[in-house]
């Protein structure tokens, strides 16, 4: 029978609220009475501290420390005391932080569109699709899409720019310069991680010229946009335009997007 | 985690025993990080994963083995000079496990 963690555990994974598990994975002999393995806590910001590993003051310290870890989105292993000293080895746990899904923001409800809301619900993003066209941006054309919403981009983004950090994503795929000019630079203006738009060079160029006239600077469009978007694997249709995309938002955040990008075969660094 | 509550949920309400085994450490080269989770139920059937399909067959033993005697275990998978290990990692490295009863 699951129990009372396990339950609340699920309904924060569920939601999508941050939630902390704290595991205790070794422990010396001699406390391991009172501290059993795999003793918990589960973690939840504004909320009490469900479970107990044996002891209050290891309770205190260890909740303290798991809470911190939780909100930089940080998981690993800390050693304690029996009663949470530090500098001590009798007791290991391992912190697990579950942080809410990361969000990908679609501008355009085009069909590249509805092929990138496939593939980027295969890995875990929360996904909207954005255009000012109500024709275009509706529920039955996005069935995969948590949201679908009708509203230009730079109205919508003033609402949820400051939500969005490091491992969120805006895709601009309007193909419309008065819908992706006030998408980019709306989006320059929150902390996205991952920030591309879609167009040939040519469109690129066309609209790099305006943005600058809107207010980017030429350092900061270097620095952040992905335009023309996606890793060069010689996509074609819109799946394999939405692989490439979710390939390079995976390329951005785990730091391998400076030059050049190489097939795994032609390098000799760490594959994992 | 996320990804086998669904299967999890449903063997639960089948009265189905479950044990869980998550990845708690890996040292050198491991397929999945510290944190992923394979759920076993008591017929033995998997969800999820804790390496690329290396050693989630003896992990099955020992989440059946943990179901029988109802205590939670760590247990490591690796190569080992002193072989040690009996099932590893193809990529040479150490997965270390937590398994244990679901019932928290």
């Amino acid at each position: 029978m699951s129990g009372e963690i396990f339950q609340e555990l699920r309904r924060c994974l569920l939601s999508g609220e941050p939630v902390g598990l704290v595991l205790v994975t070794r422990v010396a002999d001699e406390v391991a009475a009172l501290t059993p393995l795999a003793s918990k806590l589960l973690i939840r910001p504004g909320a009490t501290v469900l479970g107990s590993l044996g002891e209050p003051e290891l309770d205190r310290v260890v909740s303290r420390d798991a809470l911190a870890m939780l909100e930089r989105g940080v998981s690993g292993t800390r050693h304690y005391g029996s009663r949470g000293e530090a500098r001590r080895e009798e007791i290991e746990v391992f912190v697990e932080s579950f942080v809410s899904p990361p969000k990908l923001i679609i501008f355009g409800a085009v069909d590249f569109s509805r092929a990138l809301v496939e593939v980027a619900k295969v890995l875990g993003f929360v996904v909207t699709i954005c255009d000012a066209r109500p024709v275009f941006a509706t529920r039955a054309r996005f069935p995969l899409a948590d949201e679908v919403v009708v509203d230009w981009p730079d109205h919508y983004l003033e609402e949820v720019g400051p939500t969005l950090g490091a491992r969120d994503a805006v895709c601009v795929l309007t193909h419309d310069t008065k819908f992706d000019v006030p998408a980019i630079i709306g989006a320059l203006s929150s902390n996205v991680g991952y920030l591309g738009a879609m167009g040939s060079r040519r469109t690129h160029e066309k609209r790099w010229e305006r943005l600058l006239e809107a207010g980017a600077s030429e350092d900061e469009l270097r620095a952040r946009l992905m335009s023309p978007i996606g890793l060069d694997v010689g996509a074609r249709t819109p799946e394999e335009t939405a692989v490439s995309i979710c390939a390079e938002i995976i390329a951005v955040r785990s730091g391998r997007a400076k030059g050049a990008m190489s097939s795994l075969r032609d390098g000799s660094g760490p594959i994992h | 985690m996320r990804e086998i509550l669904s299967t999890v949920d449903t063997w639960l309400a089948e009265g189905k025993r479950v044990a869980i085994a998550r990845v708690i450490g890996v040292e050198q080269s491991g397929p999945r990080d510290p944190g992923a989770t394979m759920a076993v139920n008591e017929d033995g059937e998997v969800a999820g994963s804790v390496s690329g399909g290396c050693v989630e067959g003896a992990v099955v033993i020992e989440a059946l083995d943990v179901l029988a005697t109802g205590v939670a275990r760590r247990c490591s998978f690796g190569y080992s000079d002193d072989q040690a290990f009996a099932v590893g990692l193809t990529c040479g490295g150490t997965v270390h496990l937590l398994v244990e009863p679901l019932d928290w």
